[in-house]
Parts: structure tokens; sequence; C-alpha cells
């Protein structure tokens, strides 16, 4: 062989057992559990970086799930429940005109720098929201406080509404009195969302929470570190450090008032493909993460090593009709739909077994879900009957839009729901035009400006306990997306949202809930349990309907591998 | 060559310009924006005006260009729509990666591209060629992100000797001043660091390299062949040089240049963002950087990083030429 070539392959063959050697030198052993059921590390991943580690400025669910960990709420959930439950307040009252709320306040609680949990740090944080300027009131910051408060004191835009919120007093150290312009009975279900957790004021002020530039050529840059650095709040953990796109480091802090965390440290990791996420998981790398594809289900149910962990149902998968497109402002044409979609063959093959059909627009967890509404059984015959006394020429030609390249809790695979639908559609006198967009933004984009055709698949996960929340926020008024005005269904929901009778409130979504089911303006299927994925040896982790989870009750075991 | 230089600088600027225009009227042009991005479902008529009103979508193209251009003289790229930092920072910790990332792939396939691609040459013919033919068919053909996935599942998942995600474990904590982190890891003297993130880039360098390594290696051995042929190689063997000078100091280095043509434009390549390998290894780097600020329409990061790519990749090219006029005298441009 010639001199050269010799050596060169000599040399290859030096640098693949290099490598191989490498590898041979002990791995980086992630389960740093001790042999007891306390202490240790626990890696969890989501699907991305969180944006800012302040309730009041997020709505995405990765800033959230840290945020849940480090602030507390006046009232919580009981844990894997929508029921409410004492948090930072312990009781609390609700006047009968429903525009005042007291609240008592849980004594000897202190923030991770030192400072008292009280009734002046309750009314601070809720005066900082309601004095939001600027960027600060627009929907990519403090959407859930204008979701449910609406305006600020001093709103800069016309889309803001006038504010709920009036006044909050510190009558004393452990009560605050909450006042609204308005009478409103959902506000305790909403406290419960982290857009309403309480920070130390001491450390608001003094990494200036709110401050930031506004430039026109740059736009606003947040100039604080309270958010980046120093969120201090009551939680069960405190805040060590974070690298983008790397980790958040949390550590257990030791004079919570509640049950204290168990594990030393809580490491976030940001993973964003899913096929990554599994395999890091296999590996050992992580020990949990969020947003499990049903594809890989039965994979990890089958593996010794991991398990699946269920949350209880809390989202809602629909058709959406768009009765400014006609026919489908006709009733008929829409039961016609209603029995032309064969719901149960779709959440049959498509939710690898953790779907149920769905006969409202909201889920059965939530209060005001109706015991019987009209049900439209897969009925291609009484379809085409439909369209006849509609008076319309079979078949009838409809736009139906699906999203592409996207996988939602309560939709895992559009496409496959959509030729399913389509499908049962043509058999039942229709004749379906498929159109697609990419989820974000065009997609959603075309569903809220009405531009999705005449029927098009979303869904909504909720964002609270509250009836409110899922067909509020869908039929309260004049959308675009479903295009039509119904006086009856809009009284319903606004008298329902301020009735304060808790039983009354419930029957009146009832009857909304039957009300929709009877006039159609879309046609729900499916109500899905979104799947976690842990290491075998994970105990006590609590999986809840709105994915606020606390991981202070969390332990590892011995280490498996 | 000063002159060569100096021009191919100047160049740059209405380059730049340019590109920034485009990209400037190319992402307006594209449905929909950025609200939708950020609040998903949640969206409403309302909402999507008040955050376009918020950064300025409303305006009149021409006033947008030009508050854009006068915060990019300064300096700024602006400030991220996702999570409200400036472009620079991001830019800053994406970008080192990517260096990291492509030169460790460009590291594998040349050392072993090479020297394959040479053994092939003079083993013309034989089974090494035919060999050589086969792998590097595959290196080509395979899907990178498939060849990740099945790297991973080898020698991480079953075999448990390397890491599948990230570029340093979480368990380790070493402080980040450059933000390359064998460096970072060098500055802080922790060679277990080091180690951990070696182990890290491995897989993804095998990944990324695989089409690289295969294309160098044919190219070496086109070139090879190419040279091996010529009459001044067949006087060298004739004055009786020693076979392995012949290899080294004549076909060796007349070889070099088509190599290096390949391996510079592949290196701008790389250089611009290896999305499916980076996604694959969630290996924060430019290329997920730029195709997630695509996806949400993140305005400033598409504007300022793929100015930035562009000014790299046209300084890469202007190097890969220089470093021709090095190696052969025969071009020295006038």
């Amino acid at each position: 062989m010639g001199g050269v070539s010799k050596r060169i392959l000599l040399l290859l063959a030096m640098a693949l057992l290099v490598v191989g050697a490498a590898g041979c030198g002990g791995d980086d052993d992630d389960e740093g559990g001790e042999a007891a059921q306390t202490g240790g590390t626990l890696v969890f991943a989501g699907a991305a970086d969180p944006v800012v580690i302040d309730g009041a400025l997020v709505s995405d669910g990765e800033s959230i799930r840290v945020i849940t960990q480090i602030f507390e709420t006046l009232i919580n959930l009981k844990p894997g429940t929508t029921e409410l439950a004492p948090g930072l307040a312990t009781e609390w009252e609700v006047s009968p005109d429903a525009l005042t709320y007291t609240f008592a306040l849980r004594e000897g609680v202190k923030f991770h720098d030192g400072t008292d949990f009280n009734a002046e740090a309750v009314c601070f944080n809720f005066d900082r929201w309601y004095n939001f300027k600027g960027p600060l009131q627009s929907p990519s910051a403090s959407y859930y406080y204008s979701a449910f408060f609406g305006g600020f004191k001093n709103n800069e835009s016309e889309d803001l509404s006038d504010p709920l919120y009036k006044s909050c007093e510190a009558r004393n150290p452990t009560t605050a009195v909450i006042t609204l312009t308005r009478p409103s009975a959902s506000l305790l279900g909403a406290l419960v969302q982290q857009a309403f957790s309480i920070a130390s004021p001491k450390a608001l002020q003094e990494f200036k929470a709110d401050a930031g530039t506004l430039d026109e050529e740059t736009g606003f840059r947040p100039t604080g570190t309270f958010g980046t650095e120093h969120p201090i709040g009551t939680g069960p953990f405190e805040f060590v450090s974070w690298t983008r796109e790397d980790r958040l480091v949390l550590t257990r802090f030791e004079d919570y008032w509640g049950e204290k965390a168990k594990l030393d440290e809580l490491i976030i990791r940001p993973i964003a493909d899913n096929a990554a996420r599994l395999q890091a998981l296999q590996n050992g790398e992580i020990q949990g993460y969020d947003l499990v594809e049903p594809q890989d289900i039965g994979t990890i149910e089958g593996s010794d090593n991991l398990k699946i962990l269920d949350r209880p149902a809390f989202n809602v998968a629909y058709v959406g009709i768009n009765q400014a497109k006609k026919p489908m402002d006709n009733l008929k044409v829409r039961q016609a739909v209603a029995h032309g979609l064969d719901r149960q063959a779709v959440v049959d093959s498509f939710y690898g077994g953790r779907g149920v059909v769905a006969n409202q627009m909201m889920p059965p967890e939530v209060e005001g879900y109706a015991d019987t509404v009209e049900e439209y059984p897969y009925d291609p015959e009484r379809a085409k009957q439909l369209l006849q006394e509609a008076g319309v020429q079979m078949p009838l030609e409809i736009e139906f839009w699906y999203p592409s390249d996207i996988s939602r809790p309560y939709m895992p695979n559009p496409k496959n729901n959509f030729e399913a639908f389509a499908a049962s559609l043509n058999k039942s006198g229709f004749k379906v035009v498929p159109k697609t967009a990419p989820w974000d933004p065009d997609y959603l984009g075309r569903v809220d400006e009405g531009n999705a055709g005449h029927l098009h698949l979303i869904g909504w996960t909720g964002d609270f306990a509250d009836a409110d929340n899922f067909i509020g926020t869908f039929f309260q008024d004049f959308n675009p997306q479903f295009g039509f005005r119904d006086p009856e269904l809009f009284k319903m929901l606004d008298d329902a949202e301020v009735e304060a009778d808790r039983q009354a409130r419930i029957d009146m979504y009832k009857e909304a809930n039957q009300h929709i089911m009877e006039t159609l303006p879309a046609v729900p299927y499916a109500h899905t349990k979104p799947a976690l994925a842990f290491r075998s040896d994970i105990e006590g982790f609590v999986p809840s309907p709105t994915t606020n989870e606390l991981f202070n009750t969390v332990t590892i075991g011995e280490g498996s591998e | 060559m000063l002159r060569f230089v100096v021009r191919r600088l100047l160049l740059l600027v209405p380059i730049l310009l340019g590109l920034s225009l485009l990209v400037f009227l190319w992402i307006r042009a594209l449905p929909a924006g950025p609200a939708q991005s950020l609040l998903g479902e949640r969206a409403t008529p309302e909402t999507i005006r008040q955050i376009e009103e918020q950064y300025g979508l409303n305006e009149p193209i021409h006033v947008q260009y030009w508050s854009y251009l006068k915060t990019v003289g300064t300096g700024d790229l602006g400030t991220t729509i996702r999570t409200r930092r400036p472009v620079t920072d991001e830019l800053r910790e994406r970008f080192p990666a990517t260096i990291e990332l492509t030169i460790a792939a460009l590291l594998f396939a040349t050392l072993l591209g090479i020297p394959l691609g040479f053994v092939a040459a003079k083993r013309y013919g034989t089974w090494v060629d035919h060999s050589s033919l086969v792998v590097s068919l595959i290196g080509i053909s395979i899907p990178i992100f498939f060849l990740a996935i099945l790297l991973k599942y080898v020698f991480a998942v079953k075999l448990g000797l390397l890491p599948t995600v990230g570029r340093i474990s979480v368990l380790i904590d070493i402080d980040h001043p450059t933000n390359f982190y064998l460096l970072d890891a060098l500055i802080a003297g922790d060679l277990g660091a080091f180690w951990d993130v070696t182990k890290h880039l491995m897989l993804p360098a095998i990944a990324l390299g695989s089409i690289p390594l295969a294309i160098t290696a044919r190219i070496t051995r086109a070139a090879v062949l190419d040279v091996q042929n010529e009459d001044y190689i067949r006087t060298a063997r004739a004055k009786g040089l020693a076979p392995r000078i012949v290899d080294e100091r004549h076909i060796f280095r007349n070889a070099l240049l088509p190599i290096m043509t390949i391996i510079g434009l592949q290196t701008g390549l790389l250089l611009s963002g290896a999305v499916l390998t980076e996604t694959v290894f969630a290996f924060p780097g430019m290329g997920t950087w730029l195709v997630e600020a695509i996806r949400q329409r993140d305005f400033p990061i598409l504007q300022g990083g793929i100015l930035f790519v562009s000014f790299v990749f046209v300084l890469i090219n202007l190097i890969v030429d220089i470093s021709y006029a090095l190696v052969n005298p025969k071009i020295r441009v006038s």
C-alpha cells in the first residue's frame, strides 16, 4: 500500500478508537437523587424558553410554568381539580351586589426576600397592574389582565374597555378588600390565574419591574431586572439563575409557609422538538416533559423506565361555522353539518384513546355543563334531508379550512381529522373544498378575521375554571370568527357573567349551553386528556386541568436506568 | 492584493443595503403578523390591532424602513418581539453556538473526508474505492434529521455514551464570557466541562457533517485523480522522487484548490444555520433562531439576523478567495 494511504488509514483507525474510548469514561448521571425520598435535582423539559418571570406580563405556558413555582395567588385550585381552594387568602366574602370582595389573608407568610406578605402587598400588586402604561397595556404583555379586567386607569388605546377594577383597600394587614366598577361573579375563578400572583413590592420597585425604554425604532425594551434576575414571590421555589435557551434553575424555599418542596433543585430546560424531548427522557437527561404527542404514548407506556400521567380534560375541539358565509346562516344547513360529521370515528381513530366525544362547547369538568343537550348523531341521510328542506342545491359546495404543520392538545393531527370529516360530509350532501394554511400566524389570522371559509377546525384550552372562559369567550358578543348576532345568547352570557349566586349562575350557563347546541354556531367534537411523561421513579406530581402544576410535592426515587 | 481586498469590502455596503430592503419588504408581505403568533387562539381583532400599533406595523412602509435604518446605523438591531431582548444580545448567544457546531462539523468532514477521498483515488477501481463511493452516496442521501435521530438512538439511548440535547449538561455550571462553550470551559479551567461540551458536539457534528463529508471525499478523490495524471507528476516520478513526497508536495497541494472551494462554500452554508440538526439536538444556534422568527413573524430578529448572516457569508467568500491567492501564486489577482 502507498505510504501516505497507510498512514492515513492508521490515523483514521486511531481516531475511531479515541471516540469509542471517549464515551466509556462514565457518562453524567443526571439522576441526582439520594437514596432517600427527599432531595435531589429534577430536570423538566418544556417546549420553549420562558419569556419573562413576571405573571402580569406574560401569556405563554412556559413562563407560566416557572411562575407557578415561584409566585402564588390569593386563590388556588385543589390539586388536580377545578375546585377553588384557599391560597394566600384563607377566606373570602362576596357582597350581594357582586361589587366588593373581602379577602382574609394568610398570616406569617414571607416573600423570598424576607419581606412580609400582607394586605398592603396585595393592594400594591393590584394597583400596579391597574396603573400599567404604554406598551405594558398591550395584549402582548398584559393579555390576561385585560382579558378579565378590561382597561386600565388611563387607557391608551380605543380597543381597551372601561376598567372593571376600581380599588383595593388594605383594611388591616390581614384583610384586603377589592372593589369593582361593575358586578362580576367570575373574579374568584379568574384570580387563580398566574397573571394575578402576588410579587414582593420591595423587589418590584427595587428591580424596576415596569421599567423600559420605548423607542419608535427599537420598540419596547424592558430595562428592569425583576422578571429576568429577581422574580421574588412567596412560592415553594426560589429563583437561582437563568441561562437563556439552556436552563432555568430553581431551589427549595426553606421558609415556605406550606408544604416545603422535597426537591433540592428544579431545573427547567427548553427542548422544542418533540422527538428530542422523548429521547432526552429515554436517555435520562431529563426526568419529565410536557406536551407528549399521541404517537409517542405507546412507546412511553411500553417502556419500563417511563410512565405517562394524564391531565383531566380542559379543552374542546370544534368545527367552527362562519354564518357570514351563506348558506351557513340557515339553521337547517348547520344541523346538516352536525349530522354529517362522524365525530365518534374521529375521536376513536386519532386521539390515541385519550379523547371523548364532546357534545357541548365546554368540558364536563366546568360548572355550567348542561346535563342534556340536543344531540346530533352521524346520519348522512338526515343531513341530506335537512339540506333539501333548506332548499339548497346538492351537493352543497363549502370551503373547509384546517391548519397545517401543527399539533394542538385538543387536535393532535388536524389533517387526519379534516380528511375524515370531509369524507363524512361528502357522503352527507356536501362537496368539501379543502383549504389549508400554516397555523401560525396565517391560519389563526384567517380564523380571527372570519376569512376561513364556511367551516374551520380549531379548539380552545381553558385558562381558568369558569364557563365564561369558554362560551363567554366564543359567543358573548359578535365575533367575526362565527359571523352571527344572537341577542338572546349574548344577553344570556352577559347576565350569567355577573350573577353572584353560584347556583343561579350554574343554571344560567346550563341554559346557555342548551341554547348553543340548538342554534349550532359551531359543532364541538372532542375533549382530550393531554399527557405528560416522566421517568418511572418520579412520584408526587399531580396533573392539573389548567396545567398549573406545582413541583413541591415531587420526589425522585432510587435511580433506575 | 490589498486593493482587491478593499474593493471587495466596499462592495459589502450596497450588498447589505439591498439585502436589508429585500428582507424588510419580504417579511411584511407575508400574511398575518406577530400578533397571532403571540396570542394563538386568544387573538381577537382588537388585540391584534393593539399589538400592530405597538410595533408600528400600521405605519407606511417607508416610515418603518427609515426607522429601521436609523437604528441599524447606530449598531442597535432592535428588540425581539417574543423575548423582548436586544437582538444583538441574542445574536451574541446564537452565533458562537453555530460557529462551534460548524467548526466541529467541518473538522469531522475534512479530517475524515480528505483522507477517504485521497485513499479512494490512490486505490482507484479497488473495493476501497467502490465502498467509499457507497458511503458517500449514503452520506448525501440520508436525511439529516433521520441520521440525527438514529445516531441519538444508538449512541445515547441504547449505548448511553453521549448526550442527546443541548450544548452542555444542565448539571454543570460555568460562566459564559464568550458564549463559545469550549472556550468558556477552558477559561474557567474546568476540564470536565470542556469534555462535556465536546461530548455534546459530537453527534450534532457527525449529523451535520455527513453531507460535507461525502462531498469532500468525492471532490478530493476527483481532484487527486485529475492531478495524478498530469504531466508534471509523471516528471516528478521519473525524476525518482519518493512516492510520499510526490503525494504530499505535488498531488496534494495542487488538488487542494478545488477542495478549498468546496469547503469554503460549505462553511458559508453551515454558518447560515443548520436548522434540522439544531432542532433535533435542541442546539440553540442561528438556524432555529431564524426559522422560528419567520414562523413568529419576529421582524427585528429577521431583519438583524439575516443581515448578519449575509455579512458573514460575503466575508467567508472573501476569505476563500484570498486563500486561493495564497495557496497558488498563479492566482494573485491584479
